[in-house]
């Protein structure tokens, strides 16, 4: 199964590899070309291809000039200076991941309350599904300078937007897990006189878990947008978004792609990895493949 | 309201909560059938939202919030009816332009790329978990790049929402294609119909369910991207330049009007792609009507 799938993914990564750096020579040539015009000197043409990936704030940098300023970034310098993409990975990742639980935590309340009553179930889930038509990250310099207002700065704004665009998933998710029960089980349950909260307990939640996981991974994902676009109007601070917005600023397109590959790196590996802990916990609950992907 | 205090203003929107409640767990425990309970069930939302209004009135009011912080609902109500030429204006250049250019354009070339990439289960196998994993990264980062590749006015956003919207619509498209069942395949097979026709007649719509799920999710999406990809570099319009100066200039109630202008035309669109859903995918289980 892996192995029938490596090579047409490589394939498909290779041909993007390819197209990125037909572009970086299309898109940079006319920029160097004036230049060694302007300087009086010919230049062959393999010369000229050299030129466009060597640039230094080319119109589109070549994947090696990225990965350069990636490593040398990431690994190249001291992780507390803010010229080191760690130190702005980690602010951006300690606010999403903080939004992440307090939206995961909001979520799974709120679809509690709303499978256990029927007046929650009548009037908020509307709202909740409403609430996703809305397109919530263009509140997110409001809810920033809102927040500064009332003197909180930092970690807690952006934690707070991450939180609003992370509760959905889990809330819709948890709804439908905690209804995923059949009516058969219910049934037994009830015959064995067992209350509400036993019910909820030794049925209901476990056969959510796999929902739950399958929306934490949307969750995550989406909280650490949510970060990012909170930093774009904090003025700075630091994060990627911040990065993002300087380096635009000054034209450093390499640095913006470096910035963009490090949120995909970061985004990956959580996606992943809740991924993971989530078979693993649905193994232990001996969950059946088939309920798993169901959910997913 | 003006010549009521502070206090008693709260106590009556605290008021408003507790009937509204009561009267909600009242509407909710009711047993009906047929058109009033659709009523009901319409009721239901309604008051609930009614009463998030009232309280959140009462608060902003009677606790004297400052406006910097959170206006009143009246409050921005009022802007909105006195600023609709900008709020028009900034509706045109995002949503009208941007947005729907970018949407069309996105969703499109996805769904034709997925045609395409179907046929092949080799590229099938390569383009699903990258795309997968592209739908999950934070694609508006790319907003930056491309207002410096298409310039300042719409069609960089429209770019940027292009990008966004395609992965979805690729992934969703391909996962659809692949729910028509082998028994209608074969059925189909057996019919000796080309690959065109059991595209058409079988495969396209068993995937249609899959299709208008990636339009719901880009219809958010879209708006997303177009507004926040104006916050790197903008004309002096659009909704979200104006949501970005309004903040600096700290007119909230100026910001709130622009997300009351969003969200209606993010809730309009969502409804009526749902309405077309509805029109399209009628034989689908969750359409059909319990009896």
């Amino acid at each position: 199964m892996i192995t029938r799938s490596v090579l047409p993914i490589l394939t498909v990564l290779g041909i993007i590899l390819v197209v990125w750096y037909a572009g970086t020579v299309a898109l940079n040539w006319r920029i160097e070309a004036e230049r060694f015009e302007r300087m009086g000197l010919t230049k062959t043409t393999m010369e000229m291809v050299q030129a466009t990936m060597a640039m230094d704030r080319p119109i589109l940098p070549a994947p090696h000039q990225v990965w350069n300023e990636f490593q040398a970034s990431v690994f190249g310098r001291d992780p507390s200076s803010p010229r080191s993409l760690v130190f702005h990975a980690w602010i951006t990742l300690s606010s999403s991941l903080v939004g992440f639980a307090m939206g995961t935590l909001l979520g799974i309340l709120l679809a509690v309350g709303i499978v256990h009553s029927k007046v929650l179930d009548k009037s908020l889930l509307p709202w909740i599904i409403a609430s996703q038509t809305i397109p919530i990250l263009a509140i997110a310099p409001m809810i920033i300078i809102v927040f500064s207002t009332l003197g909180v700065q930092g970690l807690i704004p952006k934690a707070f937007i991450s939180t609003y665009l992370a509760f959905f998933p889990v809330a819709i998710g948890m709804v439908k897990g905690l209804r995923s029960p059949e009516a058969m089980h219910l049934d037994l349950m009830h015959t064995y006189t067992a209350t509400r909260s036993q019910t909820f307990w030794k049925l209901r939640l476990p056969a959510s878990l796999p929902f739950l996981f399958a929306s934490m991974k949307i969750a995550v994902a989406i909280s650490l947008v949510g970060a990012i676009v909170g930093e774009l109007p904090t003025g700075a601070q630091g994060g990627i978004g911040a990065r993002l917005l300087n380096s635009s600023y000054y034209g450093q397109t390499i640095q913006i792609w470096a910035a963009l590959f490090a949120a995909a790196f970061m985004s990956a590996i959580l996606v992943y990895a809740i991924g993971w802990i989530g078979t693993f916990v649905n193994k232990r609950m001996g969950a059946q493949t088939g309920v798993r992907e169901a959910a997913a | 309201m003006m010549g009521l205090t502070g206090t008693s203003i709260l106590w009556a929107a605290l008021a408003f909560w507790i009937v509204a409640w009561a009267a909600n767990q009242r509407l909710a425990g009711l047993n009906l059938s047929g058109t009033p309970k659709v009523l009901v069930n319409l009721l239901i939302p309604v008051l609930f939202g009614a009463t998030l209004l009232v309280l959140w009135e009462g608060i902003t009011r009677g606790l004297d919030v400052p406006q910097v912080v959170m206006p009143p609902p009246s409050m921005v109500w009022e802007r909105i009816t006195g600023s609709v030429d900008i709020l028009w204006a900034d509706f045109q250049q995002t949503f009208l332009k941007a947005v729907i250019a970018g949407y069309v354009m996105g969703c499109g070339l996805g769904f034709i790329v997925a045609i395409l990439v179907d046929r092949s289960p080799f590229w099938k196998a390569g383009i699903m978990p990258v795309g997968n994993l592209m739908s999950a990264l934070p694609i508006i980062g790319i907003a930056p790049i491309m207002v410096m590749w298409f310039g300042f006015d719409w069609p960089s956003k429209a770019a940027v929402v292009v990008v966004m919207t395609f992965f979805p619509m690729l992934v969703n498209t391909l996962a659809g294609l692949n729910a028509a069942g082998n028994m209608e395949r074969d059925l189909m097979h057996t019919y000796a119909s080309s690959y065109p026709q059991t595209l058409i007649k079988l495969r396209l719509p068993a995937a249609m369910p899959f299709i208008f799920n990636a339009l719901k999710i880009n219809s958010t999406l879209a708006l997303i991207g177009a507004i926040v990809a104006e916050f790197f570099g903008t004309p002096i319009v659009g909704m979200g330049f104006r949501i970005s100066t309004a903040v600096g200039s700290l007119n909230i109630d100026l910001v709130w009007a622009e997300i009351f202008v969003a969200a209606l035309a993010g809730s309009l669109t969502y409804g009526a792609i749902a309405l077309m859903e509805r029109q399209v995918t009628f034989w689908h289980p969750s359409n059909r009507r319990a009896r």
